[in-house]
């Protein structure tokens, strides 16, 4: 069964908020209804958002590193939201497992918010039902879309690829080839919600460089032999020929 | 989690209206078996189930306001098979029409025998209609209490003791409320309600004590560190991608000082438990209306009082993404 999902690659991410800007632009004009904002100009701006890129510091200074995670729906493989849903507004799509709220039917009770425990869904303020993320779902199917456009904003978005999109129940696909290879994991396991979405973790490439080989061993002219070592304004080959 | 007030006064005006409602059909289930005299069925249980249907009328009117779409209500009876929300919209209707039903048959007195026990004690359509709307009383406490306890990462909430606090407050209000009733109307059964409503308020206090004791030592099963997935002892939280807060902060903290909360915690304490039990004892001793009402609304300020602490005691696991502007 297909499970549509992102993988996160907090490592490349460099918190710059594309993607919720590119998130709020395509589905504010979705067909769900406007993703409102309250007083946008003036004291207390707030408003709605499918997507939040959020910023920790991990350890203290100086050995301080800044992790931004971005944070949206993530369209859990069990989600909690959907069996509290009184109307049947809140669903899961069986064909994809994008999980959706049907705007005609949500009664704007709080209910499905309070059972994710991620704090993914956000009431909208002027049309006082719940929103979430689609995955750009009114996006990712659309023929007349390029086929290398069919994915969500956030993702085309994104100046450092650090947002993967894909099925993560297909073994040989890039995300589930991410997640498997770059140690992908989800978040707040505890709950048994199998979210979808992973996040990749941060990576330190580091190689080990012992003394002796600081020094160059075929050196061709021998100008950083050890001893006697010549002038330092002596040619070099480099300097000597013309590749 | 942010107490709302639409959902403090449902669940403890509907609680006040069951409890009540019991109260009416334990003297009538008794009387059956001649444990307790007959009562007048116009003035006692009619007008006992008009205040009940009140209670419980102000209840729902109060619980559209928590709706953003009251206008599509109606739809939310369609997942009685996942939803223990949905089950209580299904059940607080139900109940309000069988109260309804039965307060009618006793204010115009028509009601059919039914069958008859083998001690000689008649059983006619109040008596099964009562029954069943007492079965469905109990039902609406056990849904009310599971809409919170069902949801299990809110750790203060997810407790068989949610359930039984809802009930033995409901208990305690309706029947502290139904014996100022039988002062008005009937003073024979004040002791006996009186004293089911001390009763219940004992044994509430022992429930929400443990409750209380329970929620001061919870230890929170989601960390910052299985929030966002890094394993460190010291993660601090920069910016949470919103400058003036956002729908994830109005409803997820309760926003009171931590005086204020603990403030609430010690007004309902003693509002509910000690100024209504001693209230109650004078009053049934001296048989008193007004001292028994007084008890009643005290100990229902007291519920309101409580029920903003337990909704402010919630601690939503959400609230580790959203520590600093």
């Amino acid at each position: 069964m297909t499970q549509l999902a992102l993988v996160i690659d907090l490592n490349v991410c460099v918190g710059c908020h594309a993607c919720v800007t590119s998130c709020k632009e395509w589905n504010t004009s979705g067909t769900a209804g406007f993703l409102a904002d309250m007083n946008p100009f003036s004291k207390d701006p707030t408003g709605t958002f499918f997507n939040r890129v959020q910023t920790f510091e991990v350890g203290s200074y100086p050995n301080t590193e800044t992790v931004h995670f971005p944070k949206s729906c993530l369209h859990c493989e069990d989600p909690p939201c959907v069996p509290v849903c009184p109307t049947g507004a809140s669903y899961k799509r069986e064909s994809d497992g994008i999980v959706l709220v049907d705007s005609e039917k949500c009664i704007g009770c709080n209910y499905c918010s309070w059972a994710c425990p991620y704090g993914a869904r956000e009431l909208d303020e002027k049309q006082k039902i719940m929103k979430k993320c689609t995955l750009c779902v009114d996006r990712i199917y659309d023929e007349s879309l390029p086929e290398n456009e069919r994915k969500p904003a956030c993702v085309l978005a994104c100046p450092t690829s650090a947002r993967l999109f894909g099925d993560v129940n297909d073994p040989n696909s890039e995300v589930s080839l991410a997640i498997r290879e770059n140690g992908g994991y989800k978040l707040m396991p505890e709950w048994g919600t199998q979210p979808a979405n992973h996040y990749l973790p941060r990576r330190k490439t580091r190689i080990t460089i012992h003394e002796d080989e600081l020094i160059r061993a075929d050196n061709p002219l021998k100008k950083e032999r050890q001893l006697p070592m010549p002038d330092a304004d002596d040619p070099t080959l480099d300097e000597t020929t013309s590749w | 989690m942010h107490p709302a007030f639409s959902v403090i006064f449902l669940t403890t005006l509907i609680g006040v209206g069951q409890g009540l409602y019991l109260a009416l059909n334990t003297v009538q289930v008794y009387s059956v078996f001649k444990v307790l005299p007959v009562q007048d069925s116009a003035h006692f249980y009619a007008l006992g189930s008009l205040i009940v249907l009140l209670f419980l009328g102000a209840g729902l009117a109060a619980s559209f306001f928590h709706l953003g779409r009251p206008e599509r209500a109606w739809r939310s009876a369609a997942c009685w098979r996942t939803s223990w929300l949905s089950r209580e919209i299904i059940v607080l209707p139900a109940f309000m029409g069988s109260v309804a039903a039965w307060g009618m048959i006793h204010y115009t007195g028509w009601s059919p025998h039914l069958f008859t026990f083998g001690n000689g004690a008649e059983v006619d359509l109040s008596q099964l209609l009562g029954v069943i709307a007492s079965l469905l009383s109990f039902t609406l406490f056990l849904v009310t209490g599971m809409i919170y306890a069902c949801i299990k990462q809110l750790q203060e909430w997810a407790t068989p003791l949610t359930v039984i606090n809802y009930t033995l407050f409901g208990l305690a209000s309706g029947f502290l409320l139904a014996a100022a009733f039988a002062a008005w109307k009937s003073p024979g059964l004040v002791e006996f309600y009186g004293g089911w409503a001390i009763f219940t308020t004992l044994v509430a206090f022992l429930t929400r004590t443990a409750s209380l004791m329970r929620n001061a030592r919870i230890k929170y099963k989601s960390t910052l560190e299985s929030a966002i997935g890094i394993r460190h002892a010291r993660i601090e939280q920069k910016a949470q991608g919103a400058m003036a807060g956002s729908f994830n902060t109005r409803e997820y903290f309760h926003g009171a000082t931590q005086g204020k909360f603990k403030f609430v915690k010690w007004l309902f304490l003693v509002l509910v438990f000690p100024v209504p039990l001693l209230l109650a004892s004078i009053g049934i001793g001296t048989q008193s209306t007004a001292l028994l009402l007084a008890a009643f609304l005290i100990q229902y300020l007291g519920l309101i009082a409580e029920r903003w602490f337990f909704f402010a005691q919630a601690n939503h696991p959400q609230n580790l993404y959203y520590q600093t502007v």
